[in-house]
């Protein structure tokens, strides 16, 4: 197989015998199986680094950093602090993109945070409805389901059903605010402490907060035994 | 616009679908549509927001049936073409035009570290701009239908909310991912009821938060 004709995948469309007419042909054929977007991605990179578009080196560190450096264990370590410490507490919600910023997190996608806190009266859950906004220095790139057709274009109408999708039932008394990120504004859940949680020490809480509780689609809960020590 | 992007409240997307111990990337080819997207965003060639709008124009069944970043690589393709970067000729053939200078990269390796802990969003503006409304003031919002990029979602179109918050000064989606201009203006935090904009069948206590432009709202 040759590159051409696959970075558009027009190419593609042609050895699949789709029969596009000469009238569709600058088409893009959106019928390329997986190994065809492989093929076509790889096209478009290397036609990119021999204009001299983009550096190699520069898309390793990119996949790097967001593979292996970036994630919600950042965001738990937020959490945790906040747990321990009230003062931290305070500017974490009061000013949430510099107390975010005093561990060290910060940059693209997080750039002003707000957080909003979970207690026993309010739940809160953040949703993109119109694409996939989402905090990346604090959780990191967003699973598929947060940027799929069913959670973002039900948590707005129908909050509850989906929590209960998630396993959490709420009770009517408490209140439950949705946030849709549709401008540059990116949230993160600060979840409620459990009290049986007392004992543990700042590293181990942030064991326990998961990524799905800082969206605020789950509680932190201690797992069945163990973690008590 | 009116695309099926914006799909908050619609019904029939299925359950969600959940997996457990998710990768960040589902194939090599993902991270590659990822970075390149970044790589190429350092151009400055397009914006936030033209970025966003090219995969809201892929037709309605495709935007459907696509995985998130085969998305991705429909818009890159397009934004590369649009903006001239590449010519149709380059991407129909895969090769480099014989007569186009070798660029080099603005972002290199050495620079992905700084910027993914560091990095100025460019989408503020230190302006002295007046907001319109104010913290606690009842609004509504209007009830526009762009053909356009637009980030007020058609289910608060109309509806009666209340500001919530003042997040500062922010560029303008709407003109800015046309290259109209930025606009700069306020975005508010506004508090719509969850029955105001669904009806009885809402909890009655319960709430929407939406992050809103100035010229997306009208007192009330």
């Amino acid at each position: 197989m040759t590159r051409r004709g696959f970075v558009t995948g027009a190419g593609a469309a042609a050895t699949q015998g789709h029969g596009h007419g000469s009238e569709h042909k600058h088409d893009h054929s959106h019928q390329a199986v997986p190994s065809d977007l492989t093929l076509r991605v790889k096209a478009l990179e290397s036609l990119l680094v021999e204009k001299g578009l983009v550096d190699r080196a520069a898309l390793d560190a990119l996949v790097d950093t967001y593979e292996h450096k970036v994630g919600p264990r950042n965001g738990a370590r937020v959490v945790a602090r906040a747990w321990t410490d009230p003062a931290y507490k305070q500017r974490l919600l009061s000013d949430s993109t510099a107390a975010i910023a005093e561990l060290g997190y910060g940059g693209q996608q997080g750039e002003y945070m707000v957080v909003v806190e979970n207690t026993s009266k309010v739940h809160n859950l953040v949703v993109c409805t119109l694409c996939s906004c989402y905090p990346w220095p604090v959780l990191g790139l967003p699973p598929v389901w947060y940027k799929s057709a069913p959670y973002r274009s039900r948590s707005v109408i129908d909050p509850r059903g989906v929590l209960r999708e998630f396993g959490l039932e709420l009770p009517e008394d408490v209140e439950v605010r949705v946030w849709d990120s549709t401008a540059e504004i990116r949230y993160l859940v600060l979840p409620e402490r459990s009290a049986a949680t007392e004992k543990l020490s700042e590293d181990q809480l942030a064991a326990l907060v998961t990524r799905d509780a800082m969206i605020g689609v789950a509680k932190v809960t201690l797992p069945q035994a163990g973690a008590q020590a | 616009m009116n695309g099926v992007h914006d799909m908050g409240g619609m019904h029939g997307m299925g359950p969600i679908q959940y997996e457990k111990n998710e990768s960040v990337f589902h194939a090599r080819w993902e991270a590659r549509v990822f970075a390149l997207m970044r790589a190429m965003g350092a151009w400055g060639k397009w914006n936030i927001d033209a970025s966003r709008h090219s995969r809201e124009v892929i037709p309605a069944a495709e935007y459907l049936r696509m995985s998130y970043y085969e998305k991705w690589f429909t818009g890159l393709v397009d934004l590369v073409a649009k903006s001239g970067l590449v010519t149709p000729a380059e991407l129909e053939s895969g090769k480099r035009a014989k007569d186009s200078p070798k660029a080099t990269p603005p972002l290199t390796a050495a620079m992905v570290t700084p910027l993914a802990k560091k990095w100025n969003a460019d989408v503020t503006r230190d302006v002295p701009v007046a907001p319109s409304f104010k913290v606690g003031q009842r609004v509504r919002a209007r009830n526009i239908n762009p053909t356009g990029h637009t980030r007020l979602p058609r289910y608060a179109r109309g509806k009666l909310g209340t500001i919530d918050r003042d997040h500062g000064i922010y560029v303008f989606p709407d003109t800015n991912a046309q290259f109209l201009g930025e606009k700069p203006q306020h975005v508010y935090s506004v508090r719509f009821a969850a029955r105001e904009l669904w009806g009885e069948q809402a909890a009655p206590r319960d709430s929407v938060y939406i992050d809103l432009w100035d010229d997306y709202l009208e007192p009330a």
